[in-house]
This record gives structure tokens, C-alpha cells and sequence, in this order.
């Protein structure tokens, strides 16, 4: 557990050694507040409430969680610090789990750092809070399933544009199979039971709930198992390639 | 005590270790000598637990490598090759990561990382980020992160490649001052590195152990090793020289008027030479006993594996 926490710290502090933490952030309020107010039309609708904000984030995620975790194993196979770190007394999975759960704080850091719109909807109306909050937690919970896609690219490459593509491809096609344009090629002539098995793979169907304030145990399993198995295949990677 | 018993490494069909055994005792300081790509490196992955053997076993102080890696990394401290660093860490906060993941704490690891930065002397550059460092500094940063445990096995990869001449002492000097119960393990390209710190010798080329033994064994193996060397202000009749009782073969290098004497097995010339130059006084204004030519003798070692 100590060991966790120790390589977490060095993950984390690491992204604010960069710049990579503060362009992350950045970006990410600037867009998220770009979305919200001019595609989504927060103002227009006349609701309160924050759904066009959480509408957006599996597309926002979609480009800026695998910058985020390109550089995760990447650059410690690039440099040759994984040699330094695989020789020190611990585990590989220790430094996978610390690597992922630096990596998800400084994208639930960049969440908590959207509150002026929680205060804006708040101070324009009377939204309810609870389905604010469960929405903010689903949309972290998706955040750490893109996570862990990218997280298992970037062990895959010592490449970070490549990991970067991969992880990208990877989490379009999770995001969009759930999405009408994929559904509809299967609709013509596949089974409803298949229908269903794609869409339930998608992010989207998943977080739909979620973003209105519903959290079902199946979603929260959906994106925990999901990051289980994404953050498992990139162990079985990284034992396999760390030589490379 | 390391106990390695044949053990094979491959890379997709490329044999990089092939059927390496050795044992090595407390106390044995060792130098790893071959060509690039002999598998000195691959060797030394495999004892530090990075990279796992194809098949063979690996003992270190009687625990598997393969059961109980983690007890054995506790034990063991390690420059990869080319030093790699986190480089938007300082010094300090590197090796105050280092030391928290090695279970020290509070005074102790304060005590411990002090004690290393004086070992290696990083003080001037402690708070600037690793990746502004000259490669003297990383390497001597590496360095302080494998000694801050105070290991019983050390294995360094090149320690003192890409450093100054002053430096390549400092690094010598400080392996030498290691405890006496030690194991330190060193791969080097550098021939005099391994006479200078080692008591132990083993050239590896072609992932096959050639040679095993002292550095002075491998001095005594060159054909150069207790010849006589001299040198005269101007021209003089040497053949007698090679006449002398015991010398087996005399050497004229035309260019630098060196004439060298090699001595029968097992025959001491130098005071037949000494005296047969008083008298005739020969112009001699040096002479001295060859130490034996490390590089041919590698040379002759390393060649003579034929390709497979």
C-alpha cells in the first residue's frame, strides 16, 4: 500500500513538474466551457441544470484522456527508467495502479476546477444537486476507463504519437458503438439481442444515465470492469514489452 | 553469494546469454568485459530480476530469483546502462523517492541520502532538474540511487562511461572503498578500469563466458606480459641481445627504435639484459617490464569464437 502511494505521489507531482497538468487543465475548462455554452446551449435551454455540459464529456475525453496517458509507460521505456523502476522492490502492478490513479486525479481535479458552472446553474436557478454530483462522479468513473485504454496503449509503444492514435481508434470505437450511426448499420438486419450487445459496450449508453443523475450498479460495474480488464491488459503488455 | 547456473536468454530467436554459469562470493569485485553486444547487459538484467532467463536458475544468497524476486531487489543496487533518471525530478527529490520506495523514513533517510550525496558529491546541483545535469552528474546520480541502501550486491552498467578523467578516478575510488562483504559487479569497455578495481575478471562475448579468473591472470596470458622493453639514444648493434640465454624472441619496432625482449616460459630476463647492456655499454636511456597488453589479449580472446 505504502509503495502505492509513494509512486503515486512521484506520478502526480510529476504532471505539475510539466507542463502537461496545467495545459491539460486549461484546455479542458476552456473547452468543456466552449461545449456547454455554444454547442450545447446551456443559456438557450432555459433548464437548470448541467446537461449540456456532461453531454460533451465522452467527446472531450475522447482526444485529451489519451494525452493525458500516452506518456505513462512510453516515456519509461523511451528513457530507460523502466529498468530503474522494475528493479526497485516492487511490483508491476503497483506502478500500473499508482500510474492510474495519478493520471485519474488530474482529471478529477480538472472536474472540481468546473464548479463556476455549478455555481452559475445554481445562482441562475435551482437545479438539483444530487443529480449534479452523481453526474460529476459518472463522468470521473467514464474518465477512468478512457484512462485505462490509454494507459494500456502507451504500454504497448515507446511511441507517444503512436500510443496516442491507438488509444484514440480504441476509445472512438467504445464511445460510438453506442451511438445511432453505428446502430443503425446493425438495425437493417442484425438480431436485437445483437443491437443490444453493441450498444452496451458503447461509453455513451452508459453514461447517458449517469449524466441525468441515475447511478446503476450495472453502469458503475460497466466502467469498473472495464477499467479492471484495460489496466490488466496493459500489465500482461508492459511484462512482455518492458525489454523491448 | 550469486549463483548462476546455465542460463540462456533469446530474443526472438537471437541467443544473447548462452549457457552462462558462475558463481560469485562476497568480497569478489568483478568486472564483466566483452564486445558490444557480447551480453554483458542482458547478464546483468537478468541478475537484477529486470529481465527473466529463457531457462536456468539464478540464486542470490540462496533465494530464487524467480520466487522471491522482490526479498532479492531489496538486496540489490543497480545503474542501468546509460544512467536513466526521471528527468523533470532535482537530484533530491529523485533520491528522495528512491529512498521512501527502500522503506526509509524520516531522520534515517535523511541520514541515508546525505551520506550518498557526499559518497558521490552532488551538493552543487541538488535542486536543478535532472535533465539540465552534465552526464557526469547523471551518472553520478544514478549512482547515489544504487548505493542509497546500502546493498549487498551492486551491479553497475558502465559506471564511469561518458565521465572525465578526474571523475573516472573519483568512481573507481569510491567502488573501492565499498565494504570488504560486497558484491559488486562492473561491465566495462575500458581495459584498465578492470586491473584498477577488479579482483576478478570475466569476458563474455557472444553471450559465452571465454575467460574467468584474476585480472593478473589475464595480464599473464598476453605474450607482452614480463618482456623487457628498451630504448636507446642512438643506433646500436642489438643482435646480440636476442642471443641471451632465456629470451626467447626479440621485436625491433624500426619506427620508435623499441627493441622488445620476450622471455622463454617461466625465464626472468631482466638481469641478463641489464647486464649484458653494462657490458657492452649499450646506450640505454630506458628500460622497462612490460605488465602485459590487455587489448591484444582481449582481442585474441573475443576473436576466437567462431561464428554460429
Amino acid at each position: 500500500m505504502s509503495n502505492i502511494s509513494i509512486l503515486f505521489k512521484r506520478e502526480f507531482s510529476s504532471f505539475f513538474a510539466t507542463p502537461v497538468a496545467y495545459v491539460f487543465i486549461g484546455i479542458f475548462l476552456v473547452l468543456s466551457g466552449v461545449f456547454t455554452f455554444f454547442v450545447g446551449g446551456f443559456y438557450e435551454r432555459g433548464q437548470a441544470d448541467l446537461l449540456p455540459f456532461f453531454n460533451f464529456h465522452p467527446w472531450l475525453y475522447l482526444f485529451l484522456v489519451p494525452a493525458i496517458a500516452m506518456r505513462s509507460w512510453s516515456e519509461e521505456r523511451k528513457s530507460g527508467t523502466i529498468e530503474l523502476l522494475m528493479t526497485l522492490p516492487i511490483s508491476t502492478w503497483q506502478a500500473m495502479l499508482a500510474k492510474h490513479l495519478a493520471a485519474w486525479a488530474v482529471l478529477g481535479l480538472s472536474l472540481l476546477l468546473t464548479f463556476p458552472l455549478w455555481l452559475t446553474v445554481n445562482y441562475l436557478g435551482n437545479p438539483d444537486n444530487g443529480i449534479i454530483v452523481a453526474a460529476y462522479l459518472g463522468s470521473w468513473l467514464m474518465a477512468g476507463a478512457f484512462l485505462s485504454i490509454g494507459m494500456c496503449m502507451s504500454a504497448l509503444t515507446k511511441n507517444q504519437v503512436v500510443a496516442f492514435i491507438l488509444s484514440v481508434v480504441v476509445c472512438f470505437v467504445f464511445v460510438v458503438s453506442g451511438s445511432n450511426i453505428v446502430l443503425d448499420a446493425f438495425k437493417s438486419w442484425a438480431p436485437s439481442m445483437v443491437i443490444d450487445v453493441v450498444a452496451s459496450f458503447s461509453f455513451l449508453t452508459h453514461f447517458e444515465a449517469m449524466a441525468k443523475g441515475v447511478i446503476a450498479l450495472d453502469d458503475l460495474m460497466y466502467f469498473l470492469l472495464v477499467t479492471t480488464c484495460w489496466l490488466f491488459a496493459g500489465l500482461v503488455v508492459i511484462e512482455q514489452k518492458k525489454a523491448d | 553469494m550469486i549463483s548462476v547456473k546455465n542460463i540462456f536468454k533469446s530474443f526472438n530467436g537471437f541467443l544473447a546469454v548462452n549457457d552462462l554459469s558462475f558463481d560469485i562470493k562476497p568480497g569478489e569485485v568483478v568486472g564483466f568485459l566483452g564486445p558490444n553486444g557480447a551480453g554483458k547487459s542482458t547478464t546483468m538484467k537478468m541478475l537484477t530480476g529486470f529481465l527473466l532467463p529463457t531457462s536456468g536458475d539464478i540464486y542470490i544468497s540462496d533465494l530464487s530469483l524467480k520466487q522471491s524476486a522482490l526479498e532479492i531487489k531489496k538486496k540489490i543496487g543497480y545503474l542501468p546502462e546509460g544512467a536513466p533518471a526521471y528527468g523533470d525530478m532535482t537530484p533530491l527529490q529523485f533520491l528522495n523517492f528512491i529512498a521512501r520506495i527502500r522503506g526509509y523514513k524520516g531522520a534515517e533517510k535523511a541520514a541515508r541520502i546525505e551520506q550518498v550525496v557526499n559518497q558521490v558529491e552532488l551538493q552543487e546541483v541538488l535542486d536543478k532538474p535532472i535533465d539540465n545535469l552534465s552526464k557526469g552528474f547523471k551518472r553520478r546520480v544514478g549512482l547515489a540511487q544504487a548505493l542509497i541502501h546500502d546493498p549487498e550486491i551492486l551491479i553497475l552498467d558502465e559506471p564511469t562511461d561518458g565521465l572525465d578523467p578526474n571523475q573516472k578516478h573519483q568512481v573507481r575510488e569510491l567502488i573501492k572503498n565499498l565494504s570488504k562483504d560486497k558484491i559488486v559487479i562492473i561491465s566495462t569497455h575500458i581495459l584498465e578500469e578492470v586491473t584498477a578495481v577488479c579482483n576478478r575478471v570475466m569476458i563474455i562475448s557472444k553471450g559465452k563466458l571465454l575467460f574467468d579468473d584474476t585480472p593478473n591472470a589475464l595480464n599473464r596470458r598476453s605474450k607482452y606480459y614480463g618482456a623487457v622493453t628498451l630504448h636507446f639514444s642512438y643506433r646500436a648493434d642489438v643482435a646480440e641481445l636476442g642471443e641471451l640465454e632465456g629470451v626467447a624472441e626479440m621485436e625491433e619496432d624500426l619506427e620508435t627504435g623499441r627493441v622488445t625482449l620476450f622471455p622463454k616460459p617461466g625465464a626472468d630476463i631482466l638481469h641478463l639484459v641489464t647486464a649484458h647492456a653494462q657490458r657492452c655499454k649499450l646506450p640505454v636511456d630506458s628500460l622497462y617490464v612490460e605488465q602485459g597488453r590487455l587489448d591484444q589479449v582481449f582481442r585474441e580472446i573475443t576473436q576466437e569464437v567462431p561464428n554460429e
